[in-house]
């Protein structure tokens, strides 16, 4: 039961910084020098105040989490490679150096894929091409455009476990938000903003319609939400199939289950009026989303319930809260935020309904919502990171010839990471402080 | 010597559990381990039966150094363990209770000799006096006969160090006086016994020596004959303690609290509390004594709102009470629950969250929607000085603050507004001396300020030394109610028996 003392473990952290400024350096990457020494500097900072440090403690986890994603993802890219093993046997050092720098080219890929090449960006800020522009700048915006709604349903997924509800139907809430969403959008006449307005309210509507159900039914008879939610995202998709194939939605004619598409009036405004930029409002709308839950969460009697009952069920019992209600609202609120996600997908980013409105964003959102700690603020970071890896995944598979699938790969092991502290602890030999109730607790029937 | 724990220290992050502790026990000896929660007592014994390793230190065995790697080890070594909770599967037999784990088998398919195990059964229970059915199902037990049980699973492994932890938490005194009738024909059948205890009087009457702990640390080893129950606790506690309640005679006001013949089920749907009736005046205290398990849980969780009546009423100042717990807290109605991590704090939140816990919605902690943290803030700054609680600062989480801390927030909770009742279940239970003085004078201010005050609990001590008059249940039904000054040990165990 030895411990590295601290002091080691610092000089052995500083010498691998000290080792990539070094690397950033020799590559002329001034830009990720620029950006480590500026985490130095944070990190220097931040432990001088407690609070800093409370935060830095936080961020342990996840960051490792990620590190060791990357390393391991790396690992297994250079080992999946029929050459290595042809070649290895001849010039063991040679086929490492090229698969390490085969790696560095595909992490390298996925970071341009996902935020841009700077030195196409500041040739074409130069230019003032709107055109040029707006091709260097796509990856990024692709990148925000991923992020809204990871951010929105990750949010909603937050809500539930930090109130120790397990709502893994984000998916489903957020295809009947688009769904309700795109009604509105096609079939009520209103003028502009009270149009889009109204549709993203109906958005929140459906979701939190398709939240409220397996809230009541936990709360009333104790059914299982786990069960229960899976159930209602394949009832969500079979739904979404038929009316796409009826009138109500498909237009006349149609034979694809494809809807018609929402009114001008209805759409989301673009943030930036420039070609090939499709980022709009929906992201600021999933920021001031994240503000508001936490201002829910944190600012508010409601919230005070929530997490009371998501640490301690019995606790709240017998502090007089009422566990089926916190349940049963805890559930719609969760709802209406994955439904205000898939309202900002087809308000903003499609236009129209089709059965691939989702690729897995629900899904994503549950291990973006542990990632983040469930607070709205980690949510927010790792939907921005979710959102770089989908974004910057076609960049990759392009540039380098690296699967894409390779990154559903190191998604899935964060999460396994994040889930696994222990591994963690003992890969690295840090201390890692308790953090947020990272998965709720079971929860009691209420009677 | 059988065995000597030789300068054991385990450290925890932020806790020295055990500092240098050695004690020895010898055949056919009874070693009390004395110490109050959070002494190191448990940690010193699952160190001895391999849960853990020590840091420092060494445990010798028949002058032999070992170290367990598991508890497997330590049982070969012969050490046996009589866990304060039973680790017993109801729907067993007590043959198969005893040998699960290291069941004898017979020919190459390893079919299990069960005539074999029972017959060994028969002869250690009839050796040391058990008195168990092998054929018995653990769940038809009472607590007493299982704890037997517990033991005979040592012996059949052929334990000679038995460590009995808390083994009289779940017992009434007659119990108690048969279990120690068996402790001393095991030692003097040749057993090393270890005896954990906090109970002064226990310890006293059943061992040879008594090693007292305080914070990790041996504080001495005296013989019984050598000293005296304000000594021990004088050792335990590190200062003098006041051992009784200092408190004048009750000034008894109008009835409070009226139960009349309740019934409530249990979650298995069986009715645990019978035909109850039971009056609560303001300015006394009830105490109401009892085993473990005979329906008090059930009892305190109607009265509060948490269960459902079944048939009877309860009533406070002469109107029936409503169905839910922030109706009754509302009529003034203050409640410590029995548990208080499980049902009295959220872990998680900090110690000014957990004082609103109950009151969040109110004025001037809320308005409308809105959370007003900076009130919440300030109450909780003046409940700690007020209270005398021991935290880092009010945004510390309530789990990592000691257990009489923690009660001391749920007491400054509940007493921190204007009550006329107190239901108070288990109110002192795992803590410190201390803490017991502190809480015990709190209760004993609030009845003497005109609450009328119900206690529920099982340890003896505190029914004897708070309660007025003290009732008694049995089996779901009060079987008996006294005044404090019938109300001997005696009178009160027989009660808690059954035996009326």
């Amino acid at each position: 039961m030895s411990r590295l003392p601290i002091g080691v473990a610092s000089i052995i952290w500083s010498l691998v910084a000290f080792g990539f400024a070094v690397q950033f350096f020799l590559e002329k990457a001034y830009i990720a020098l620029g950006v480590e020494i500026l985490i130095v500097i944070a990190i220097a900072v931040l432990s001088r105040s407690a609070g800093g440090r409370t935060f830095l403690n936080r961020m342990k986890l996840p960051v490792l989490a990620i590190v060791s994603a990357f390393i391991v993802g790396g690992i297994v890219l250079i080992l999946s490679d029929l050459e290595f093993y042809t070649k290895f046997g001849l010039d063991p050092i040679g086929t490492l150096a090229s698969s390490l720098g085969r790696v560095a080219e595909a992490y390298g890929a996925l970071i341009v894929g996902a935020l841009g090449d700077p030195g196409k960006i500041s040739t074409a800020l130069a230019s003032g091409n709107a055109n040029k522009i707006g091709i260097a700048l796509r990856p990024i915006s692709e990148t925000f455009l991923a992020t809204t709604p990871l951010i929105l349903a990750g949010l909603g997924v937050a809500v539930a476990f930090r109130s120790g509800v397990f709502n893994i139907g984000a998916e489903g809430q957020l295809k009947i938000g688009a769904m309700f969403a795109v009604w509105v959008g096609i079939w009520v006449p209103l003028p502009g903003p009270f149009h889009v307005l109204l549709a993203l309210a109906a958005g929140i509507l459906g979701g939190a319609l398709w939240g409220f159900i397996p809230g009541i039914l936990k709360a009333r008879t104790g059914a299982h939400e786990v069960i229960t939610t899976i159930m209602l995202n394949a009832i969500a998709q079979q739904v979404m199939l038929a009316l796409l194939l009826s009138p109500v939605l498909q237009p006349p004619g149609g034979t694809t289950p494809i809807s018609m598409p929402i009114e001008a009036s209805a759409q989301l405004p673009l943030l930036l009026d420039l070609p090939k930029l499709r980022v709009h409002l929906g992201l600021v709308i999933a920021l001031l989303a994240a503000a508001w839950t936490s201002w829910l969460m944190f600012r508010t009697t409601k919230g005070f319930e929530f997490r009371a009952a998501g640490l301690n069920p019995r606790a709240a019992g017998y502090a007089g809260m009422h566990a089926g209600r916190t349940i049963v609202l805890a559930m719609v609120v969760s709802g209406g935020l994955a439904g205000l996600a898939g309202a900002s997908e087809v308000l903003g980013t499609t236009h129209y309904l089709s059965p691939t409105i989702s690729p897995g964003y629900g899904w994503d959102a549950i291990s973006l919502a542990l990632l983040g700690g469930t607070r709205p603020g980690g949510v927010v970071v790792a939907a921005l990171l979710f959102g770089a890896l989908r974004a910057g995944g076609p960049g990759m598979a392009l540039a380098t010839g690296v699967p894409i699938d390779l990154l559903a790969f190191i998604s899935a092991l964060v999460i396994m990471f994040v889930a696994a502290p222990r591994l963690v602890r003992e890969i690295y030999r840090v201390k890692l402080t308790a953090t947020a109730p990272s998965t709720p607790r079971p929860q009691e029937t209420p009677t | 010597m059988r065995l000597r724990l030789n300068g054991i220290t385990k450290q925890f992050p932020g806790v020295l559990a055990n500092d240098h502790v050695s004690i020895e026990v010898d055949r056919g000896e009874i070693l009390a381990l004395l110490g109050e929660n959070g002494a190191g007592k448990t940690t010193l014994m699952n160190i001895l039966s391999g849960l853990y390793r020590p840091d420092a230190g060494e445990i010798v065995v028949d002058d032999t150094p070992r170290s367990f790697r598991d508890p497997a080890e330590a049982i070969a070594a012969g050490i046996g363990m009589v866990h304060q909770h039973f680790m017993l599967v109801p729907i067993f037999d007590v043959t198969d209770s005893v040998t699960l784990g290291s069941e004898v088998t017979r020919g190459p398919l390893g079919v299990i000799d069960r005539p074999a195990a029972r017959a060994r059964i028969v002869e250690l229970s009839e050796t040391y006096g058990l008195d168990v059915d092998p054929d018995a199902m653990i769940e038809d037990l009472p607590v007493g006969v299982r704890q037997r049980v517990e033991i005979l699973k040592a012996l059949y492994r052929h334990s000679d160090i038995l460590v009995l932890d808390e083994p009289s938490a779940v017992l009434t005194p007659q119990e108690t006086d048969e279990l120690f009738v068996i402790i001393r024909s095991l030692a003097k059948a040749g057993t090393a016994i270890i005896f954990i205890s906090h109970k002064l009087n226990e310890v006293l009457e059943i061992a040879d020596r008594i090693t007292v702990l305080r914070l990790g640390k041996v504080v001495g080893t005296v013989i019984p004959a050598e000293t005296t129950q304000a000594a021990l606790a004088e050792m335990m506690v590190g200062r003098q303690v006041q051992l009784t309640v200092e408190r004048k005679d009750a000034a008894r006001g109008p009835v409070v609290l009226t139960v009349d013949k309740l019934q409530v089920r249990d979650d298995r749907g069986e009715i645990t509390v019978k035909h109850l009736d039971l009056e609560v005046h303001a300015g006394e205290i009830v105490a109401v004594a009892g085993v473990q398990g005979n329906g008090q849980t059930e009892f305190v969780e109607a009265l509060t709102g948490l269960r459902a009546i079944d048939a009877g009423t309860v009533s406070v100042d002469g109107k029936a009470i409503p169905g839910d717990p922030r109706g009754i807290a509302d009529l003034g109605v203050a409640h410590i629950p029995e548990d208080r991590l499980r049902d009295g704090l959220v872990r998680g939140f900090t110690v000014a969250e957990n004082y609103v816990l109950d009151a969040y919605h109110r004025e001037p902690y809320s308005s409308g929607i809105r959370f007003h943290r900076d009130a919440v803030a300030s109450a909780a700054t003046k409940a700690v000085a007020d209270f005398d609680i021991r935290t880092p600062s009010i945004s510390t989480d309530v789990g990592s603050l000691s257990g009489g801390n923690q009660q001391k927030v749920i007491v400054a909770r509940e007493f921190g507004r204007e009550v006329k009742l107190v239901i108070a279940s288990q109110p002192t239970r795992g803590l410190d001396v201390g803490s017991i003085e502190y809480i015990h004078r709190r209760i004993v201010e609030q009845r003497d300020a005109g609450v009328a005050i119900l206690i529920v609990s099982t340890e003896l001590d505190e029914v004897l030394a708070l309660g007025d008059r003290v009732a008694v249940m049995y089996d779901g039904e009060i079987v008996g109610i006294l005044p404090a000054a019938e109300a001997t040990r005696e009178k009160v165990g027989l009660l808690m028996g059954g035996v009326r």
